[in-house]
C-alpha cells in the first residue's frame, strides 16, 4: 500500500499544483472533490425529479415516455434527462478520484478511518444507483442490465424463485415488478444521501459546495453536453430477442462484461474481495498513531476555542469537573483525534510570553509540546535582530534542507499548530527581522483547516488574532507541496532580502537576549508584555 | 493575459471532462451476444413428490400423539430431487439432478440455464423426472423449434402443462 503512495503521491502533488495554476487554489477541482459530488449529486436529484414527472412506470409504457422526453420535449425534459444521465457519471469521476486522491495523500489511516469506511458502502450506493437508473428506460440497455444482474444475483443462495425468471420471455415481466425496480432507483440514491451524511460525521465544517464559480462553470458544462449530446435510448427492449451489441455506460457498467467472461461465482468473489481490501485500507499495514492532544485543566478557561477549531471533531465541550469558576472544560475524545496540534494555535492560554510557571498552555500534543518550541526557539535568537525564523508544516518541505545562516527552522505538524502569540514573541522578544509560515499546499492542508485558520488568524478575522502591533510586514505565509523546496527557497530569499530592507525595529537588548541563551523555561524571565 | 490564459484552461478542462464522461457514457460499444446465434434459456420452479410415501398411523402410534396431532396419515414432506435432460439435435445438452429448495427439502426443484446455440431449425429433447421412480422419465417432450439470430427462446415447465416453450 505505501509504495503504491509513493508513486501516487508526488503525481497528485503536481496535479495539484498544475490544477491551482489553471483554477486558482480555491477553486481547484482537485481541492472540491468531494464537493463537487455533493453537487452532481444535487443536479441529479433535481434533473431526477423532473425527469420523473414525465415518466411512465408501465413496462409497456415506460420506454415511450422516455422517448417522449427526448424527442418531444428535447428543450427541457430531454436536457433534464441528459443531466440526469451525465451529472450521474460526473459523479462516478469525481467519486473515483477523491478516494485514490485521499488514498495518496494517506488520509484515510489513525483516526481518520471513518471517512474512508463509510465511503466504501457509497462506491457500492453511487453504482447501485446507477444501475436501477439503466433499468427504467426499458430499452434493451436495459433489459441487458436487468437480465444480467438478476442472473448474478441469482448466483447467491439467497434467493427463492429465481429473479432472472421475470425476463423469461415476453409475457414474464408485469408492472408490478417494473414498479418496483422504479422503487429502488428512488429508495438507493437516498440511502446514498444517509450514507453521504454518515460520511462526514467526523469532519467538522466539511467542504459540501464548491465554490460558486466552480459550480457554475461545471454546471454550463454539463449542461454544454446535454445540449451538444443528448441522452438517448437504445431499441425498445423485446424479451423475445437478445440484446446484442450495446453501448454501455463505461462509469456504471464497466465491469458487466465480466459476467460474460467469467463465471458469476468469480465475479461474485471479485467483487467480494475488492470490497473487503478497500474496507481494510485504512489498516494496512497498520498505523502507529502519535499521541492525542491533551487538556491541562488549570489553564483551560473553557473559552471553546479549540473545539471550534478542531477539524476533526474530536473536542467537545462538557461541564466543568474541577471547580473553577468556569461554565465548561474541553475534553478530547482520543480516538477521534488525529494529532494535527491546531487545538494548541487556537488556545488563547498558549502565550510564549508566560513566564511566571511553566509554559502549559490549556490544550496541547505532548509530543510537541510549545514548551519545547519556544525552548528552540530561544536558543536560535540572534541579537543582531537580522534572523529570519522560518516556521514550517512537516507535509511541505522539510525545513532542514533550506537551511542557511541568518534562517533558523522548526518544523510543526501543521501551520494551524503555531499559536500566533508565538510570531509575536519571535518578533519582539528573539530579535527577528521576520517570521516565514511554510504550511503545505494551499488549499490542500493535509488536517483539513490548518492554512485556512492561520490565514484568520494572521488577518485577525479569527481568534486568537495576531496582535496589532506586530508589523505585518515582517510576517509571511504561503503553502508548498513538498516538491517545491526551489520555490519555498526563493520565496524565503525574497522574503529575507524584503524584511531587511526593513528600517531595523526596536530589539531586546543583547543583554536581555544573552540572559534568556540556553536558559531553562519556566524561570521567571521576562513578564508578561 | 495571464488571466486570459487561465480562463482557455479552465475551459479546457472543465471541457476535457465533460467530453470524457460525454464519450464514456456511451461507447465504446461493446458485443454482448455472437452474431447469428440465438440464446436458448431452460428455467422452471416445480416440485416432485414426496420421498416418501404417506403412511396410515397404527392406533398405537396414534395414541402416542398430542390429540391435536393425530391424523391418520403420516406424510414426511420431503421432496424427490427431480432428474431433467436436454438434447440437442440428438446429442446431450444437459442433464442435472436438481435438489428440493428449502431446509427440510420440501420446496420446489429450480433450473435456470442460458445456452447460445446456431440459428436454425433445432430439435429439442427434453425429459422430467419428478416421482419416485428410478429409471425413465415421468414428462417427455420432443419440440422443433425454429431459431432466429438473435432471438431468446425459453422453455419452461408447468405442472399440468408439461413443458411449454415461451
Ligand atoms: C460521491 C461520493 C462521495 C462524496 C460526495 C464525498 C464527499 C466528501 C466530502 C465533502 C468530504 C469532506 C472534505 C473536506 O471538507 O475535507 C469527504 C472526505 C473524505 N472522503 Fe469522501 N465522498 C465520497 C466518496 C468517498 C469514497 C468512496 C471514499 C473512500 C472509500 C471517501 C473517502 C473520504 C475520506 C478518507 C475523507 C476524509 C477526510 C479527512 O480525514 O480529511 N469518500 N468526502
Ligand atoms: S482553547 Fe484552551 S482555554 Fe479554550 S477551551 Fe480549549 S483548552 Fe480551554
Ligand atoms: S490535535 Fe487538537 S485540533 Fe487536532 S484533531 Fe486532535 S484535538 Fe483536534
Amino acid at each position: 500500500m505505501t509504495a503504491l503512495q509513493r508513486i501516487l503521491r508526488p503525481a497528485f502533488w503536481r496535479l495539484d499544483d498544475w490544477t491551482s495554476r489553471v483554477f486558482g487554489a480555491a477553486w481547484n477541482p482537485l481541492y472540491n472533490l468531494g464537493a463537487l459530488g455533493f453537487f452532481f449529486y444535487w443536479i441529479v436529484a433535481v434533473s431526477g425529479i423532473y425527469v420523473y414527472v414525465f415518466f411512465d412506470t408501465g413496462v409497456t409504457e415506460a420506454y415511450d415516455s422516455v422517448a417522449y422526453m427526448t424527442e418531444d420535449q428535447w428543450y427541457l425534459a430531454g436536457v433534464m434527462r441528459s443531466l440526469h444521465r451525465y451529472a450521474g457519471d460526473a459523479m462516478v469521476v469525481v467519486m473515483v478520484v477523491h478516494l485514490i486522491r485521499e488514498f495518496s495523500y494517506d488520509r484515510l489511516r489513525g483516526a481518520r478511518w471513518f471517512s474512508w469506511l463509510t465511503g466504501v458502502p457509497i462506491v457500492l450506493l453511487v453504482l447501485a444507483s446507477g444501475i436501477t437508473g439503466y433499468w427504467l428506460v426499458w430499452d434493451q440497455l436495459a433489459q441487458y442490465v436487468a437480465i444480467a444482474t438478476t442472473e448474478w444475483l441469482d448466483w447467491l443462495p439467497i434467493f427463492g424463485e429465481p429473479i432472472a425468471r421475470n425476463f423469461l420471455a415476453p409475457d414474464a415481466l408485469d408492472d408490478r415488478f417494473f414498479t418496483w425496480l422504479v422503487f429502488l432507483h428512488i429508495a438507493v440514491p437516498l440511502l446514498l444521501l444517509l450514507a453521504l451524511w454518515l460520511h462526514l460525521q467526523r469532519v467538522s465544517q466539511p467542504r459540501i459546495n464548491p465554490p460558486r464559480g466552480l459550480a457554475a462553470a461545471s454546471f454550463a458544462a454539463l449542461l454544454a453536453l446535454s445540449l451538444v449530446v443528448p441522452a438517448t435510448s437504445h431499441a425498445p427492449a423485446d424479451l423475445a430477442m437478445v440484446p446484442t451489441v450495446l453501448n454501455l455506460d463505461w462509469f456504471y457498467l464497466g465491469f458487466y462484461p465480466l459476467l460474460d467472461l467469467w463465471s458469476h461465482g468469480t465475479v461474485w468473489v471479485t467483487a467480494a474481495i475488492l470490497t473487503l481490501t478497500l474496507a481494510a485500507m485504512p489498516w494496512l499495514p497498520p498505523f502507529r498513531r502519535p499521541a492525542v492532544a491533551l487538556v491541562n485543566l488549570d489553564n483551560c478557561n473553557g473559552c471553546a476555542r479549540c473545539a471550534e477549531d478542531c477539524p476533526f471533531n474530536a473536542i467537545s465541550m462538557e461541564r466543568r469537573t474541577d471547580g473553577k469558576p468556569f461554565d465548561r472544560e474541553a475534553v478530547v475524545k482520543g480516538s477521534l483525534c488525529v494529532s494535527c496540534g491546531i487545538c494548541a494555535g487556537s488556545c488563547p492560554t498558549a502565550t510564549p510570553f508566560r513566564r511566571a510557571g511553566a509554559l502549559v498552555p490549556g490544550i496541547e500534543l505532548p509530543d510537541a509540546t510549545l514548551a519545547t518550541l519556544r525552548d528552540r526557539l530561544d536558543r536560535t535568537a540572534d541579537p543582531a535582530g537580522q534572523q529570519v525564523y522560518l516556521i514550517a508544516c512537516e507535509h511541505g518541505v522539510r525545513p532542514e534542507t533550506l537551511r542557511r545562516p541568518g534562517l533558523a527552522v522548526a518544523a510543526l505538524p501543521c501551520v494551524g499548530a503555531l499559536p500566533p502569540s508565538f510570531i509575536d514573541y519571535l518578533l519582539s522578544r528573539c530579535g527577528a527581522a521576520g517570521v516565514y509560515l511554510a504550511g503545505c499546499a494551499e488549499g490542500n492542508c493535509h488536517f483539513r483547516l490548518g492554512d485556512t485558520w492561520t490565514e484568520a488568524r494572521l488577518e485577525r478575522r479569527r481568534d486568537p488574532g495576531l496582535r496589532k502591533r506586530v508589523p505585518r510586514e515582517r510576517v509571511r505565509c504561503d503553502g508548498f507541496a513538498p516538491h517545491q523546496s526551489v520555490r519555498l527557497r526563493r520565496s524565503v530569499e525574497t522574503f529575507l532580502h524584503d524584511v531587511r530592507e526593513l528600517p531595523t525595529q526596536e530589539i531586546p537588548s543583547a543583554r536581555q537576549l544573552g540572559a534568556r541563551f540556553g536558559r531553562a523555561h519556566g524561570d521567571g524571565g521576562v513578564g508578561s508584555p | 493575459m495571464i488571466r486570459a490564459l487561465r480562463y482557455v484552461g479552465q475551459a479546457a478542462v472543465l471541457a476535457a471532462f465533460v467530453a470524457a464522461v460525454g464519450f464514456f457514457s456511451g461507447n465504446p460499444s461493446f458485443r454482448h451476444f455472437p452474431e447469428g446465434e440465438a440464446l436458448l434459456k431452460v428455467s422452471f420452479s416445480h416440485g416432485g413428490d414426496r420421498k416418501v410415501e404417506c403412511r396410515k398411523r397404527t392406533p398405537e402410534e396414534l395414541a402416542e400423539l398430542a390429540a391435536n396431532m393425530r391424523s391418520a396419515l403420516d406424510c414426511p414432506r420431503e421432496r424427490v430431487e427431480l432428474r431433467f435432460e436436454i438434447d440437442l439435435d440428438g446429442e446431450p445438452l444437459y442433464q442435472a439432478l436438481l435438489p428440493p429448495a428449502g431446509l427440510a427439502g420440501d420446496g420446489p426443484s429450480r433450473v435456470y440455464e442460458r445456452f447460445a446455440l446456431p440459428a436454425g431449425r433445432h430439435v429439442l429433447d427434453l425429459r422430467l423426472r419428478d416421482s419416485r421412480r428410478s429409471e425413465g422419465f415421468d414428462h417427455v417432450a420432443r419440440r422443433a423449434v425454429e431459431f432466429d439470430a438473435g432471438q431468446s427462446v425459453a422453455v419452461d415447465f408447468r405442472g399440468g402443462e408439461g413443458f411449454i416453450i415461451r
